[in-house]
């Protein structure tokens, strides 16, 4: 406890904290090795999902629920995390997702060796500053070379060989990994729908991954088109609708009710009889409405009641009711039709058009769900992901939601790396050959950062089950001598340490952010030097 | 205050189980989980008392047991979530999905400790799924076209899943309701337009398939009994007081004698609405809602028959059964199209009155009356019954059939030791692993008979490797068998799944190597201190 007392000039103590023997501190090299402790136990955690044959983690929530999963950052999210640093590492891992949307378990197991490292050279006396300096000067060093060894790669909607190879990378990891392909080639084409080659963007908001349980996961697909988990509002209504023009309402078919507080008071039977006149003739009118503009199904937001929907049954008009708010605005982008609040406003412009809309049902329950395909504007699409458990269904619908991110950063930043751990050994040997060249304190500080980053070729030899230094090793004098940057760790034993004859592609943006995420946080880290909390916590 | 200190990451209460230890849990888990369903399994298979609050339950169904048990273990719980999906997708098969799937599991404990990593095991396993699943359909056999043929097979189908429920005595007798309850909905499949009432008293053996739709409701006082040559409106409209519905309007009146008048005024709306009901021509009104007993007395006037509060699925089936449409407003009698059926009366099913609708349009519909000694046996014998009647629509589906008593499964077997004897690599051992897993469903069958499941499954695999696959257990005589001869034949699509499912959820169990359990949510949190 050095420095939590001071004196006056009379010799007294003197408190400068409130309640400072309820208050546990850490200070110094202590509060350094404890964080860096944090980091590493949370980095050996993931350390085991990395990789192709990485295995999952099963996490309880709270409630009792069940998720099995090998996304990292979905691990971190749901690991009931309560160490503060553990916490900035849980938040690493969801930086990478929201920002590339990949590579958020090799994010955590790079910061976590990157520590590691640290503490060896916060042993050996050197301060935590300019080891974080130094940090800084390998990340811009592997960055540069990452850039260098990049390729460039085409993204058209010609390719789509390549592209179905990159995302089979991605899902290599995940149980999808049964239907490999299949896969891969549903994420493909959903964002070559979708995407904006003049922008270079991929709007997320058109894609709709759906799953539901039951079926196997062969019978997963892309609908061109909208599903929703609705059906028909009447049961006699038809369930197969040809050309389909749709009138998209968010009012309810009920009589208006005005904002303003108001009361309406029955006074005689004559009001009586006028008010019953009233309320015929308005469901009525909207129906025809509606009717007028030639639209042959209704998808409301809103709710009818039963006569509402006996009437629309009578006039034989479809309808669906109680579709929520984002339901409404993908059906309104997919159909092209606009969404209209007020049945006076409804004409025949603002109705969408489908090609088809039909109803399918599953199993031996009465579940059922609407489907709107070969619609005008064909770039909103769904995914529809069936499995045999509640788990596989989720994890599937994360793994999809992995690719589709890879392929839209590459059609964003359309510059590749290979993966197997190829880019952090080429990059490792390029800052080892730059630290000799500098002459401070940093030089020791960008050897353990070449160090670090043969954590992830290491974690994936292990889990791969080979001898991990001796197969690194072996590959880096190849890469030396050899002076292929392709070379990494053959997961898969397919007989070959080229990864571009294995065709493991990763995006360039993904590989950048790791690094630099990584090294973010490491400083960040290192600089705590003193930490403060109610003496329960520590 | 020492840096050697422990770091604790996780909150207090979180666990965390790694590696050896997590696996173990799984494996522990699973396992318990098919050795609890296990002796359900096959004709001679037990059943179980489930106890709640709620009262008793004693099944045969592997959903049913699965459903009501309290698990922690989160293998367990994977496992019991398959089976309910197994319920929901094909109906039959839900305890013989999670014994296959903690069989995977038992094998797959053994070469753990060979020190085989476990992605080995999942690609050897992968490479035999899909073998087992080839081997399956190229067995399949394929009748639907020939409706003699067909309906055999459903007889048979319907007989093996009955014969290890409780009906199993009088398999032949429910087979034929439930292959003739099938065979009515002419391929479409559609469950809804069977039903299935119970009522306690008489025997299993006295419940019988009624052509007609019945209905167990009570007809109005005062008012027809019988119609012959019923039209039948079927609607959901409220007939208690038909309130309005813009917004916000109320009745104030300053004098008592205009209450009265209002009441009038709402008497008269009511009436009107009779009025134009019974315009449709109608001779009978069936309604969702309530019928008070205003309106119900104007009906009984005009000699129409009236049933009040038919709940949403027998006014749907109603609607679906007689071929008319549900009607809620009343405006245009023309456009409205009346179900219609030859005869209303009301009948006795032991003390109970129902109404029965015979010689209905659509000829698709028809009413299933169990009967049985006590409310246990006719929950049971529902499921039962519902399971049958699952498996032979999904076989009307896909009409592939494949042969039972653990004929289906050593036919995988063998092809998958086929298999594994081609391949080198450790992912052979993984593939003898399955080959033997799926052998122990018959060896189950067999245990749980009583019978020696040793000598007969290794004669049957003998069998299976000279290429005899008709060949399966006979449980009456407890030898080996002909499943052609003893028409015992299950349901391709049911078979392909329960492999599907199984082998899915053992894989996904097999893939964790480390679980984190939360702090379990405190059940009354404090606010005081917050």
């Amino acid at each position: 406890m050095s420095g939590s007392l001071a004196f006056d000039e009379y010799g007294r103590p003197f408190i400068i904290i409130r309640d400072q023997e309820r208050k546990s501190r850490l200070t110094g090299i202590e509060a350094h090795k404890s964080h860096i402790m944090a980091a590493k136990a949370v980095a050996g955690v993931l350390r085991t999902s990395l990789g192709p044959k990485g295995l999952d983690k099963l996490l309880v929530s709270p409630d009792g629920d069940i998720t099995v999963t090998n996304d990292g950052a979905t691990i971190l999210k749901q690991m009931d995390v309560q160490h503060q640093i553990a916490k900035l590492m849980v938040q690493l891992s969801q930086s990478q997702d929201d920002e590339i949307g990949d590579g958020t378990t090799g994010v955590v197991v790079l910061a976590g060796a990157l520590l590691e490292q640290a503490e060896k050279l916060l042993d050996r006396g050197i301060h935590p500053i300019r080891v974080a300096d130094g940090y800084e000067m390998a990340a811009t060093v592997a960055c540069e070379h990452l850039e260098k060894i990049s390729e460039g790669f085409k993204v058209t909607p010609k390719d789509r060989e390549d592209l179905i190879r990159l995302a089979m990378t991605t899902l290599g990891s995940k149980i999808v990994n049964r239907c490999h392909r299949q896969m891969a080639e549903i994420a493909v084409d959903a964002i070559m729908s979708v995407a904006d080659f003049d922008r270079k963007d991929v709007d997320f908001e058109l894609i709709k991954v759906e799953g539901k349980v039951g079926g196997k996961m062969e019978d997963t697909m892309l609908i061109k088109g909208v599903i929703i988990d609705k059906d028909m509002s009447h049961p006699q209504m038809p369930k197969n609708i040809k050309d389909a023009k749709i009138a998209i309402l968010t009012c309810p078919f009920e009589p208006p009710k005005p904002k303003t507080k108001h009361g309406l008071e029955v006074k005689s039977v004559e009001d009586y009889r006028k008010l019953r006149e009233y309320e015929l003739q308005k469901f009525e009118t909207m129906v025809k409405q509606v009717k007028d503009t030639g639209a042959n199904l209704v998808i409301c937001q809103w709710g009818f009641d039963d006569e509402a929907n006996h009437l629309l049954l009578q006039r034989k008009l479809p309808a669906v009711r109680w579709v929520g708010g984002p339901e409404i605005e993908l059906i309104a982008i997919a159909t092209g039709g606009r969404i209209v609040p007020r049945f006076e406003e409804l004409t025949k412009e603002k109705l969408g058009t489908a090609g088809t809309v039909r109803e399918l049902s599953f199993g031996t329950t009465k579940e059922k769900m609407l489907v709107i395909e070969d619609c005008n504007n064909s770039r909103a699409v769904t995914i529809f992901i069936r499995g045999g458990n509640k788990m596989i269904v989720e994890e599937g619908k994360r793994s999809i939601h992995d690719a589709l991110c890879v392929i839209r950063n590459l059609v964003k930043d359309s510059r590749i790396v290979y993966g197997g751990g190829a880019p952090e050994i080429s990059c490792s040997l390029a800052v080892a050959e730059a630290a000799k060249k500098i002459s401070t304190l940093e030089q020791y500080a960008m050897k353990s950062f070449s160090e670090a980053l043969e954590s992830v070729p290491l974690a994936l030899a292990e889990n791969s089950g080979f001898a991990p230094i001796h197969t690194l090793a072996d590959i880096k004098s190849r890469q030396i001598k050899e002076k292929n940057p392709r070379l990494g760790i053959d997961c898969l034993n397919k007989g070959t340490n080229d990864m571009k004859t294995q065709s493991v592609i990763e995006t360039l943006s993904s590989k950048r952010a790791q690094i630099l995420l990584a090294v973010q946080l490491t400083k960040m880290i290192l600089k705590i030097d003193d930490v403060r909390g109610s003496a329960d916590q520590m | 205050m020492v840096s050697l200190n422990p770091v604790q990451i996780f909150n207090a209460g979180a666990e965390e189980e790694k590696a050896e230890t997590a696996r173990l849990s799984s494996f522990v888990g699973a396992i318990a989980i098919g050795d609890l369903v296990k002796s359900t399994l096959g004709p001679k298979g037990m059943d179980k008392i489930l106890q709640s609050s709620g009262g008793i339950q004693v099944t045969n169904d592997g959903a049913t047991i699965l459903k009501s048990i309290g698990i922690d273990n989160p293998a367990a719980k994977i496992l019991v979530d398959i089976s309910k999906v197994q319920d929901d997708e094909v109906g039959d098969g839900t305890t013989s999905v999670v014994v296959l799937a903690s069989e995977l599991l038992r094998e797959s404990e053994a070469l753990i400790s060979q020190k085989i990593h476990p992605q080995t095991i999942i690609t050897g396993w992968r490479k035999a799924t899909d073998e087992a699943r080839r081997a399956l359909q190229s067995f399949a056999r394929d009748n639907g076209n020939n409706e003699a043929k067909f309906r055999e097979d459903l007889m048979n189908i319907a007989r093996t899943t009955l014969s290890s429920k409780i009906l199993t005595q009088y398999k032949d007798y429910f087979s034929k309701l439930a292959v003739d309850a099938v065979l009515r909905l002419k391929g479409s499949g559609n469950l809804d337009a069977i039903h299935l009432i119970k009522k306690s008293g008489g025997g299993l053996q006295d419940s019988y398939l009624d052509e007609g739709f019945l209905l167990d409701k009570k007809i109005g006082v005062n008012q027809p009994k019988r119609i012959e040559n019923a039209k039948i409106l079927v609607a959901n409209t409220p007939m208690d007081t038909d309130k309005i519905k813009v917004f916000g309007s109320k009745v104030k009146v300053d004098a008592v004698s205009k209450v009265a008048e209002l009441e009038l005024a709402e008497k008269e709306k009511m009436r009107d609405k009779v009025n134009k009901i019974i315009k449709h021509g109608c001779n009978v009104f069936i309604n969702r809602q309530l019928i008070y007993n205003y309106p119900e007395q104007l009906f009984a006037d005009a000699g129409v028959m009236a049933i009040e509060h038919a709940d949403f699925e027998g006014v749907e089936r109603l609607a679906l059964v007689t071929g008319g449409e549900i009607v809620s407003t009343f405006d245009a009698p023309e456009s409205v199209r009346l179900g219609k059926c030859k005869l209303i009366e009301e009948v006795m099913i032991g003390e109970d009155k129902l109404i029965k609708f015979s010689g209905v349009e659509m000829g698709e519909a028809c009413t299933i009356v169990l009967r049985g000694a006590t409310k246990q046996i006719l929950d049971e014998a529902e499921r039962s019954l519902h399971d049958a009647l699952c498996v032979l629509t999904q076989t009307v589906k896909e009409t592939k059939t494949v042969f039972g008593g653990g004929s289906a499964e050593m036919l995988m077997a063998d092809a998958v030791s086929k298999l594994a004897a081609k391949t080198p690599g450790k992912e052979a051992v993984a593939m003898e692993a399955y080959a033997k897993a799926l052998r122990m469903l018959p060896t189950t069958i067999a245990d749980n008979a009583g019978y020696d499941s040793a000598q007969l499954v290794s004669e049957l695999r003998a069998l299976h490797t000279a290429g005899k696959h008709t060949m399966g257990l006979n449980m009456k005589e407890g030898e080996v068998g002909d499943m052609e001869k003893l028409g015992i034949t299950e349901s391709f699509q049911v078979k392909r799944q329960v492999l599907m499912s199984a082998s899915e959820a053992a894989e996904m169990i097999l893939r964790v190597d480390d679980i984190i359990k939360a702090a379990p949510r405190p059940r009354q949190p404090d606010h005081r201190h917050h």
